[in-house]
């Protein structure tokens, strides 16, 4: 009786979860992989092939495209490490007690809006009539208006922006727990402040860096909304080759094996990474 | 000796805000010396120690390591290594890599790396162990792994921050003899700081007693135990029964005084310059009391009374008898001599005790008080 009512109690707890991957994950991408295998060959005729996918393959559109959200998530990955990890550095080893809290949450404010509130921001700052143009016209730097929207730099600034809160969120988390004694004797024993980052602070930090790093290149591969409005028409955007695809195009089918392909390119580029940095996914999610 | 001391601290200072954690204090420690600052938690000793390895700044006097000042010497490149309380091991980095993590920094070349620190384990007693990590080691080893990697720098001193206050009471046992072989064998100057007397005690050769950011009192364990100079000393290092009292009168250092129950108590002064009317405070050490069964046997001694037994603490060679003064109702600790004379002792009885003027120091009441 007992071990049966613990068992109910399981799968209750258990349903939410249950209901949402199989309802949400498992059945749509199920439907949306037999989507992408079927071949359009006639009015409501349909062939199961992998001409989709050849399609791809055949049009370098789509390669460069796939390609440069690629290079480019990983560069916005990079770059916010590299600028999250000074941030997270400050705010887990020289602040204590209240300052700690306040800039922690100064990091999470910008999150209280919509992305798109926060986009139209940068938009309203970088344009040819806005903040950063007016600006430089008034101090006489330039002669006339400067379009500063729809280029790679715009992007790789939204997409920074946009993922910062989740590279300093898991660093903030690991670097917490280096306790500070480690650092010291690293000094006392006569190592350099960039010999204790590089031995002590960086491998005690890499679950954090790794898990941070994930999230971030996942969300900047999966970003629609930000490559599109700051990059504009030649954004060049996975995401939004899919979305013309199932929105303008009506071509499923297409659109569906782009997905795909989407989901085994960011598989594989974390798969690799986690070979690189010799983690392991598991271990990483466990100890941030 | 005119040998240039290994550490020597003049007038050092160091406040925090409006508070003075460490007060002009002045040492200094010869070659080869173990040298403990023993103190209770927020004396100062972590933040003098703190001072020495460079990690904190004084706000005043100067410190020098071998005769040169270190006030503008970062602690990288100061010539002491530190032990930490929790050790600091690199968990990232196996045994070898550990010990040898100072001689990289100092651009040792490999080999030569690999086997000082072979030679520097063996010495510890932790030969080939190199390739392991630090989590496969026991808390003892664990600890000589921290000495041997500060050890293989060869310091000129090396700071010991309570290592022992992590380990179980009887790792801890062993642990102090050890360091103390360790230290010998090594012949280094340390500096260790404790808040546990019985360590200071078995391991030093100098102690200073610490309290509110001074140096109560300097010298050897004996000196210490048999002439605290202050109350603050005495009541600290071992155990020592307690009274107030007022002095009738003081003579070139034997005193007269009596309770506040009216009871007579003879002692001598550890300073001078007490006289009639003062109020004192009276410290005896449990194992100075003598029990008899029989108030004649005592009667030689300067001090006598009798009391009933309240509680038998029995623990082999250290039993120790608590005692209520019939008189003046006081509470008594002494040391029960396990001789089987005293082995039907029982809650209830009544026994004399008395014990010696010269084994009962008398200090000014109103001095510094740490317990």
């Amino acid at each position: 009786m007992a071990s049966d009512r613990s068992k109910l109690a399981f799968w209750l707890l258990m349903a939410p979860l249950l209901i949402w991957l199989v309802t949400l994950i498992i059945l749509p991408h199920i439907g949306m992989f037999l989507v992408s295998l079927r071949e359009k060959v006639g009015v409501r005729e349909y062939e199961t092939s992998f001409a989709n996918y050849a399609v791809f393959f055949n049009e370098p559109l789509y390669w460069n495209t796939f390609a440069r959200t690629a290079y480019m998530s990983i560069a916005a990955t990079a770059l916010t490490l590299l600028i999250g990890f000074p941030i997270a550095y400050y705010i887990a080893k020289l602040t204590r007690g209240r300052a700690k809290t306040t800039l922690f949450l100064m990091c999470l404010i910008p999150f209280w809006v919509s992305e798109l509130v926060r986009t139209f921001g940068w938009m309203i700052l970088l344009r040819e009539t806005g903040v950063f143009s007016n600006l430089l016209q008034y101090l006489g730097l330039v002669d006339g208006p400067v379009e500063m929207l729809y280029n790679d730099a715009a992007i790789m600034t939204g997409l920074v922006y946009t993922s910062m809160l989740f590279m300093v969120v898991p660093l903030v988390t690991t670097l917490d727990s280096l306790d500070d004694s480690l650092i010291e004797a690293g000094y006392d024993l006569g190592a350099s402040g960039f010999a204790i980052l590089r031995e002590i602070v960086i491998p005690h930090a890499m679950p954090g860096i790794v898990s941070g790093c994930i999230v971030v290149f996942m969300l900047s591969l999966g970003n629609y909304l930000t490559p599109i409005l700051l990059g504009g028409k030649d954004s060049l955007w996975f995401t939004g080759l899919i979305y013309s695809q199932f929105i303008t195009r009506f071509n499923w089918e297409l659109g569906s094996a782009f997905g795909f392909l989407l989901l085994g390119l960011s598989s594989l580029i974390v798969f690799v990474g986690l070979k690189l940095s010799r983690q392991s996914l598991g271990k990483t999610m466990a100890r941030t | 000796m005119s040998e240039t001391p290994d550490l020597e601290c003049r007038a050092i200072s160091k406040n925090f805000d409006d508070f003075k954690a460490v007060k002009d204090v002045s040492f200094s420690v010869p070659q080869g010396t173990f040298f403990s600052i023993l103190g209770p938690s927020g004396c100062g000793k972590t933040t003098l120690l703190r001072m020495i390895a460079g990690f904190q700044k004084p706000s005043g006097g100067d410190l020098l390591i071998k005769g040169k000042s270190m006030l503008d010497v970062p602690p990288n490149k100061r010539p002491v290594s530190m032990v930490f309380q929790h050790l600091a091991l690199f968990p990232m980095m196996n045994i070898g890599a550990n010990v040898g993590f100072g001689l990289r920094q100092r651009g040792v070349n490999k080999t030569d790396v690999k086997q000082q620190v072979e030679r520097v384990l063996e010495r510890v007693g932790l030969g080939g162990v190199a390739e392991r990590p630090v989590s496969s080691l026991s808390g003892g080893q664990k600890q000589r792994v921290a000495i041997a990697r500060c050890m293989v720098l060869e310091p000129d001193v090396l700071l010991l921050d309570e290592p022992l206050g992590a380990l179980d009471l009887k790792l801890r046992e062993h642990m102090k003899i050890e360091l103390k072989q360790l230290q010998s064998e090594f012949n280094t100057t340390f500096v260790y700081i404790t808040h546990d007397q019985s360590e200071a005690l078995v391991m030093s050769d100098q102690i200073a007693v610490m309290n509110h950011g001074v140096f109560e009192q300097l010298g050897t364990a004996k000196e210490l135990y048999y002439e605290p100079a202050t109350s603050f000393v005495a009541g600290f290092v071992g155990e020592a029964n307690r009274f107030a009292a007022t002095v009738e009168s003081a003579d070139s250092g034997a005193v007269q005084m009596v309770t506040a129950e009216g009871k007579a108590l003879r002692g001598v002064e550890a300073g001078r310059g007490l006289s009639h009317g003062d109020k004192v405070d009276v410290f005896v050490r449990p194992e100075a009391i003598r029990l008899s069964r029989s108030a004649a046997d005592l009667a030689q001694l300067g001090n006598t009374s009798e009391g009933k037994v309240e509680n038998i603490l029995f623990n082999g060679a250290n039993s120790q008898l608590i005692l209520r003064d019939l008189t003046t109702g006081a509470e008594m600790s002494m040391a029960l001599p396990q001789t089987g004379e005293f082995r039907d002792l029982a809650q209830g009885d009544v026994i004399a005790f008395g014990w010696e003027p010269q084994q009962t120091r008398v200090y000014r009441a109103g001095g510094a008080h740490g317990l």
